[in-house]
């Protein structure tokens, strides 16, 4: 019963061009049938995300280890709420990051649980930076 | 069941199968000299009614397994087929949907009459187990049979449940990959779904047939909690007790008709309306009525693991309880104090139902917490404390004595009661979707209100007309073929003009033998053509929202009713929350913003829309549209006649549906009756 050879294939890497999205946007695609919310973040944010105290988060990560060093402004993280699988939405709730709708667990501007039901953060996908503006997830 | 009959069947032929295969007399031994106490109240019809509805749902559903089609890309628009062209589908699905609730209702009750009258004592343990695992099989094959529409609360809820197993530590991640069958849930979870579930009605089958074995070897509890001990406590099963269940499961009957055909949605969701979407989750996330006291206490507790652990253990607890109790006195009738528990028991439940129902904040979420605490203080605090601390009352010496010394309780009563309870229980789900930053709609008066409703032709005409003069220009209409436009219960057109209205559609067709699409005129059997070609270029056309298909908008937008609205709902058969909104909405822009609200740049305000910020402009103006009847041509008539069209659109054989219903009421009402005569002159010399 585990995933058949056709699912497999379609849930090959896939390449993401960032070049059109601005500073403060982000863009949500499709991998192996997750949302992916890339986040083309603004300085604050940045600032925000690593002015935080890492030991006082509910699952203890840095914001480096959750983006690429050299490619800090992007945030790529599955949009999948670590509780029960909702699509947290994006520029909501209280820390300049993610909000679910479902239980209302919040995730702040580098995608880390800070507030609700959910365990952990927001899964940080496999990826690699191909050139500047362009990334192949998977 | 219960050792050798020796019985012998008269005419030959049975003797002759009957030697070889005794099965005649093991039906005769089971279901008509097996004695069953006298004392036995309404509550043990129950018995018979799960049985009926399992033969229910499993007949309804292989009919509907027939037409159903289980892909992603194809199960939504297959229900919706099988309720608009299968022959009398619209009745095999109601059956099918509104059974299953009816199915959980019965097991409750069955379930809490087995704990009020301690049934699941000694020698009845394994008895009340098996009734479990039914529960616990029932509970999986609901929540798969819920995910087959594959409407947004299917999809979202399936979403929801399988992640459930992720909490499990090390091997969760790999359980709900072969759950899913993939890396989220998709076309292979629900083709697995679909298997399921209609593998495990029959493996529920089977674990009633050992139910029902266990049940003759220890035989039945009664509501005195004394065992049998001679022939005057007893009487035969047949017709005895055959009757009595006859006359329950009519009575039931009259509860379920009344969901099928007065009240369909009622205990459903809007949301389910909408084809599921991977992208966008609904607001509120809310499983069927049934699981709603579970869900509450998974969201009650703060942490993931012990979150799901707490709700299987909800579950689970029931099979212990056999030990967890063990007081002597069976019957909660000679137990004041565990009749006084038991009762708050079904008051927290209750409420636990309700609490699932709200969003996941503030007062509810301390409420739930407090709740859950007590639902398992009962199991395990103050069940096995009573059983130690409690004097019961004398218990009488036999059934025939306590028969003698019963007051005649009023069956009325009981029903009252009982369909209160199940109204209060069920319509917490409508409760979910509060409001949402929108004004209530008012109400109107539609012509299809009501038990006796029917739509108002010329309504239907007209609405057709604003539809295919202003909605169409983006709004599809997908499930709606020029065809139905002829059918009873619709506008009224005859084929002809049915067949003229198609050919004034171009529709695209083809490859032909050139290999190359091409356009003709529509016919009868084309469904309305959409504006857009995909959902994509609907989206970029109009700003970034898509507008909706409106084939089903009125049975997929609702709002909150609140309490006790909902219970009155059920009493006076109120449906009409989806025409109710589309009509405000349309009629709900306002030039003037309200202080205080804000309208980004590309969206307009609404009154009525969820947020006040609508994309779609004011669409209908006065005099817009020019009404050959006469009819005034204001907004307030436009948005009545077109809300009365897509209502019709949403469910074109409501008028079949309601005229059916009356009939069904009046032979199942006639058909009660003889059997509560039936049933008296039968006990007449039992009582």
């Amino acid at each position: 019963m585990n995933p058949d050879a056709s699912t497999i294939a379609a849930g090959a890497p896939i390449e993401v061009d960032l070049s059109p999205v601005a500073e403060g946007q982000d863009i949500k695609v499709f991998w192996r049938g997750k949302p992916i919310y890339i986040s083309h973040r603004t300085k604050k944010q940045i600032d925000e995300a690593r002015a935080v105290p890492v030991a006082s988060l509910p699952d203890p990560q840095s914001d480096e280890a959750r983006v690429k060093s050299g490619h800090d402004q992007w945030l790529v993280v599955i949009g999948i709420c670590t509780h029960l699988g909702c699509i947290p939405i994006a520029h909501e709730g209280n820390y300049d990051g993610f909000f679910c709708p479902c239980h209302g667990s919040q995730y702040d501007s580098s995608g880390r649980i800070r507030q609700g039901p959910a365990p952990a953060n927001l899964a940080v996908p496999p990826y690699t930076f191909v050139s500047d503006t362009k990334i192949q997830i998977g | 069941m219960s050792g050798p009959s020796d019985y012998q069947p008269s005419n030959p032929a049975l003797q002759w199968i009957e030697r070889r295969l005794p099965i005649f007399g093991l039906v005769h031994s089971s279901f008509v000299v097996y004695p069953t106490p006298r004392n036995l109240n309404y509550w043990w019809t129950f018995g018979a009614i799960l049985s009926f509805m399992l033969g229910m749902q499993i007949l309804t559903g292989v009919i509907l397994a027939m037409h159903y089609t289980p892909h992603a890309d194809l199960a939504f628009k297959s229900v919706e087929l099988i309720v608009r062209d299968v022959n009398y589908g619209w009745l095999l699905r109601n059956m099918h949907a509104v059974g299953a609730s009816m199915f959980f209702f019965a097991v409750y009750v069955h379930m809490l009459r087995g704990l009020y009258y301690g049934s699941y004592k000694e020698p009845r343990e394994v008895l009340w187990i098996l009734g479990v695992i039914i529960y616990l099989l029932m509970m999986a094959t609901g929540f798969m049979g819920y995910v087959l529409p594959w409407g947004q609360m299917s999809f979202w809820g399936a979403t929801v449940i399988t992640n459930l197993f992720s909490a499990i530590p090390y091997v969760g991640e790999s359980i709900v990959t072969l759950l899913w069958g993939g890396y989220s849930v998709g076309n292979p979870t629900l083709n697995r779904f679909f298997s399921l579930h209609y593998l495990l009605p029959f493996l529920i089958a089977g674990v009633v047939v050992l139910h029902v074995w266990a049940l003759h070897v220890a035989g039945q509890n009664n509501p005195d909690g004394v065992e049998p001990k001679t022939e005057k406590d007893t009487v035969p099963f047949t017709p005895h007790a055959t009757i009595k269940d006859g006359f329950g499961v009519a009575c039931f009957l009259l509860l379920y008709a009344w969901f099928i055909f007065y009240m369909p949605n009622y205990l459903g969701d809007a949301d389910n309306y909408i084809p599921a979407n991977p992208g966008v989750t609904p607001p509120h996330i809310v499983p069927e009525w049934y699981y709603l006291p579970f869900y509450a206490i998974l969201r009650s507790i703060p942490n993931k693991l012990a979150g799901v652990i707490a709700m299987f253990s909800a579950i689970i607890i029931l099979c212990f309880l056999p030990w967890l109790d063990s007081a002597r006195t069976r019957s909660s009738k000679y137990r004041p104090l565990a009749k006084q528990f038991f009762w708050i028991f079904v008051v927290v439940c209750i409420l636990l139902g309700y609490l699932g129902a709200q969003p996941p904040e503030g007062i509810y979420v301390i409420a739930g917490r407090v709740l859950t605490v007590c639902y398992f203080a009962y199991f395990l605090i103050v069940l096995p404390l009573l059983s130690r601390i409690e004097t019961p009352r004398p218990v009488p010496n036999s059934i025939s004595e306590a028969i003698l010394a019963k007051s005649r309780k009023a069956v009325a009563s009981i029903a009252v009661a009982l369909v209160a309870a199940g109204a209060l229980f069920v319509g917490t789900v409508q409760d979910a979707r509060a409001e949402e930053g929108g004004t209530k709609p008012p109400g109107n008066n539609w012509s299809f209100a009501g038990p006796f409703g029917h739509y108002d032709r010329g309504a239907l005409q007209r609405g057709l007309k604003v539809y295919k003069e202003v909605c169409s220009n983006c709004h599809a209409l997908s499930y709606v073929a020029f065809r139905n436009l002829a059918e009873a219960g619709g506008p009224g057109y005859s084929a002809a003009q049915a067949a003229a209205f198609a050919s004034d559609y171009k529709i695209k067709d083809g490859p032909n033998d050139q290999g190359e699409m091409f356009e003709r005129p529509g016919r009868p059997a084309d469904y309305f053509p959409s504006p857009f070609p995909n959902e994509q270029a609907a989206r970029a056309a109009n700003g970034g929202a898509a507008p909706p298909d409106l084939s089903l908008i009125t049975k997929a937008r609702s709002y909150g009713r609140g309490f006790p609205m909902f219970i009155v709902d059920f009493f006076s058969q109120y449906q009409e929350q989806g025409p109710d909104y589309v009509a405000a909405v349309l009629q709900g822009f306002e030039d003037k913003v309200p202080e205080g609200v804000t309208i980004p740049e590309g969206s307009y305000y609404n009154k009525y829309f969820p947020g006040h910020a609508i994309k779609m402009p004011k669409p209908l103006s006065d005099g817009q549209v020019t009404y050959d009847d006469g009819s005034p041509t204001t907004v307030a008539q436009y948005a009545h006649d077109v809300t009365t069209f897509l209502m019709w659109a949403a469910e074109p054989h409501m008028e079949a549906r309601k005229r059916l219903g009356l009939q069904v009421f009046v032979f199942l009402i006639l058909f009660a009756f003889l059997m509560y005569f039936t049933k008296k002159k039968v006990w007449a010399d039992s009582h």
